[in-house]
């Protein structure tokens, strides 16, 4: 009896659920934002010690730059004395005005005032090329390559530089300054350091000695003289040699010395990645019967070039930056505006300087990381072949 | 060795051939006068706000375009920076320099340089503190004094400080800008430079009403025009520009009143505006060459005021900058 009863019991106790229980949240030591913290932030001794050391140095250094670029900073005014703690009575952060006023010449330097819509055009007509190559869903991309690397060059410097016979007065380079150089400086770097700095590095590799040896020569040459020498070289000492007719033109000076050193830092990256290509992919390339250049184009450049992307943005990120050197041979670029302006009497400050170079920084960081952000994108992309 | 020998003497027939040419006809074929100078220097030559250029040293180059052109736009400025001025005049790059250079006799000699003239004199001073109740440079014995290390600046102070016997403090840094920001916080109770130059400093100074330039000056520093040897048509012509804009200051000719002063019947003013005599053209100029300069520019006192004198920011004194006549050492002999 009790034994049928306990089978009874057991039969009934005997239970198959019907539907899932509700999935129950993690504990609440494993969940939320204290477990990201404790998980992320504070998990070993190294860790926490990091944590604390970097969490001070935003605290010390963070409200500082909020406080002197917002809270204190002046936004309105129309001379030194509006940023002046003596005639203002309060302390005193940035000095806008004084950029407001001097903006005009950060973006065209001297270029003469009712041509600078020029200069606007150019900006357009490069923002529309760029726009076009990197958005991958741009229409007609093929195009896109042709203006960008035929028509956009010679529209850029009819427009820039000027042609008498459609009624664009000739604008001397020397007048140009500001963004308008510092672009159109990093952009023909950008543009020629890749192309020639790839078939210097395949010149490096290549099995005919002549080749090789000029490669090698080129590469090596222009790698062990510093950029502001060669520059320098190029100011001073070019026109003792030349006659002043025959002496090429400043900037164009400046745009040649830099793209020759980008190109050549540009063969060693792309060096390095044909180097990391597997020899299987030469040589299997080579019994399907290409030609080196089909090789190259089909099977090895695209599988180095992908894995070089963060070096050759790299590259580029400081050729960016090094266009400041070409305040050596007299041309204005936007930090030597900035120098300029900081000088003059009219807005003469303790704050002057740091606003300019304040405002120098934040060009500077908005070119470079988003250079850098669309790299990530274009390495993520580019990786998913392998992810699969 | 040899071959870079041969290349450093076709390099010296090219800057001989560049020095003996005919400049002022080479600018006029040109369309355009090639000044050298100073994009960086408050008052001197500095772009403004819509690029253009500024500045007492940049008018000089303007009076010289205006006498040759009558456009006194006809310059293109190109900036030099202290090294490599020189070079840029010597090759030709530039007709002449207007930089803030000093003339010393090793600059006017061995390097070629002929100064055309002083169009500032400028020399070594001192800015301190108002609250400090110095008001003379010899009482600076126990002050410690800012100073961009490596400059001449530096060495004129020691000499200083030596033929007084005083003793010295100084505390140097590798730029002017870092020295007065020291200055400014307190680290020194004197900052010392070229005068023309503390002025525009002082300004950059938290409260700019507390300190003074004090009256010494301690070097001599006469900054003028500079051409290169070889071209002595050219070197009259620079020569005489400012001394055009001298000359019509102490004849109170302005860019304002010029046209009437063509019917003036003071010899002095006939002989310098061309109205009697043919002194422009001596010079390979126009009879009217003067007229030009002070209608397009103006003259020396104008262009003192304007860039910086009292109608400027820097508000420096005219000081020895005055004419002779008001006790000062711009004098320029006559035309006639």
């Amino acid at each position: 009896m009790t034994m049928s009863e306990g089978d009874l019991a057991v039969t009934e106790l005997h239970f198959v659920r019907g539907e899932m229980v509700a999935q129950q949240p993690p504990p609440a030591s494993m969940r939320g934002p204290m477990a990201w913290v404790r998980e992320n932030l504070l998990s070993t001794p190294f860790n926490i010690v990091m944590t604390i050391l970097i969490a001070l140095l935003f605290i010390w250094a963070v409200p500082e730059v909020v406080k002197f670029l917002f809270v204190d900073a002046v936004w309105t005014g129309a001379d030194r004395d509006a940023c002046r703690e003596v005639v203002q009575h309060r302390e005193i952060g940035a000095c806008w005005p004084f950029v407001w006023e001097r903006l005009p010449y950060f973006t065209y330097g001297s270029y003469p005032i009712p041509e600078r819509w020029r200069v606007d055009v150019f900006f357009l007509l490069l923002a529309v090329g760029i726009g076009w190559l990197l958005w991958l869903n741009a229409p007609r991309r093929d195009l896109g390559a042709g203006y960008f690397f035929v028509v956009l060059p010679i529209a850029s410097f009819i427009l820039l530089h000027g042609f008498p016979l459609i009624g664009l007065p000739v604008v001397d380079t020397n007048l140009w300054g500001g963004v308008l150089v510092t672009i159109v400086v990093s952009a023909v770097g950008i543009v020629f350091s890749l192309p020639i700095g790839i078939v210097l590095a395949l010149g490096r590799r290549s099995n005919m000695p002549a080749v090789k040896l000029f490669s090698v020569i080129f590469i090596e040459f222009v790698r062990g003289v510093p950029l502001i020498t060669v520059l320098f070289m190029a100011s001073v000492m070019l026109p003792l040699f030349v006659p002043e007719e025959l002496s090429p033109d400043k900037l164009l000076r400046a745009l040649v010395g830099i793209a020759m050193f980008a190109a050549a830092y540009m063969a060693e990256v792309v060096r390095a990645g044909l180097q990391a290509i597997p020899k299987g992919q030469f040589e299997g390339a080579m019994a399907v019967g290409l030609s080196y250049w089909q090789m190259m184009r089909l099977i090895v450049l695209p599988q180095a070039l992908k894995i070089t992307i963060p070096n050759i943005v790299n590259t580029y990120i400081g050729l960016f930056k090094d266009t400041t050197l070409v305040f050596i041979v007299g041309i204005f670029d936007l930090l030597k505006t900035i120098e300029v302006a900081r000088i003059d009497p009219k807005w003469a400050t303790p704050v002057t300087s740091t606003t300019g170079y304040a405002v120098a920084a934040i060009f500077y960081l908005i070119f470079c990381y988003g250079m850098s952000r669309y790299a990530r994108a274009t390495e993520a992309r580019l990786a998913k072949a392998e992810k699969r | 060795m040899k071959r870079i020998a041969i290349l450093l003497a076709l390099a010296g027939i090219f800057v001989s051939q560049g020095a003996s040419a005919q400049t002022l006809k080479t600018v006029k074929d040109r369309g355009i006068l090639n000044c050298g100078s100073n994009g960086t220097l408050a008052g001197f030559g500095l772009p403004d706000a819509q690029g253009k250029w500024t500045g007492l040293d940049v008018d000089v180059c303007r009076a010289v375009a205006a006498a040759i052109f009558n456009d006194a736009t006809k310059v293109k400025f190109v900036a030099l920076t202290a090294k490599d001025r020189f070079t840029a005049l010597q090759s030709g790059e530039v007709d002449l320099l207007v930089r803030n250079t000093t003339w010393t006799s090793s600059r006017d000699t061995s390097l070629g340089l002929n100064f055309t003239g002083v169009d500032y004199y400028d020399g070594q001073g001192f800015l301190v503190r108002k609250s400090l109740k110095v008001n003379s440079a010899l009482e600076l014995g126990e002050a410690s004094v800012c100073v961009q290390q490596g400059t001449t600046t530096e060495l004129n102070l020691a000499d200083y400080f030596r033929a007084h016997n005083m003793k010295l403090k100084t505390v140097t840094f590798a730029t002017a800008n870092e020295a007065v920001k020291a200055y400014d916080a307190g680290r020194c109770d004197s900052y010392t430079s070229d005068a023309s130059a503390l002025y525009g400093e002082r300004l950059r100074l938290a409260n700019s009403n507390d300190h003074i330039v004090l009256p010494e000056i301690i070097s001599k520093e006469p900054l003028g025009p500079a051409v290169r040897h070889g071209d002595d048509q050219w070197f009259d012509i620079v020569k005489w520009v400012l001394f055009a804009m001298i000359n019509a200051e102490e004849a109170g000719v302005t860019s304002k009143n010029v046209d009437e002063m063509l019917k003036s019947t003071n010899p002095d003013v006939k002989r310098l505006l061309g109205t009697e005599g043919s002194y422009g053209e001596q010079l390979g100029l126009t009879k009217d060459w003067a007229v030009r300069i002070v209608k397009l520019v103006g003259n020396y006192g104008e262009v003192f005021d304007r860039n910086v004198g009292m109608g400027s920011p820097l508000k420096i004194e005219r000081g020895l900058n005055k004419l002779w006549n008001k006790g000062g050492l711009q004098y320029a002999p006559p035309v006639r």
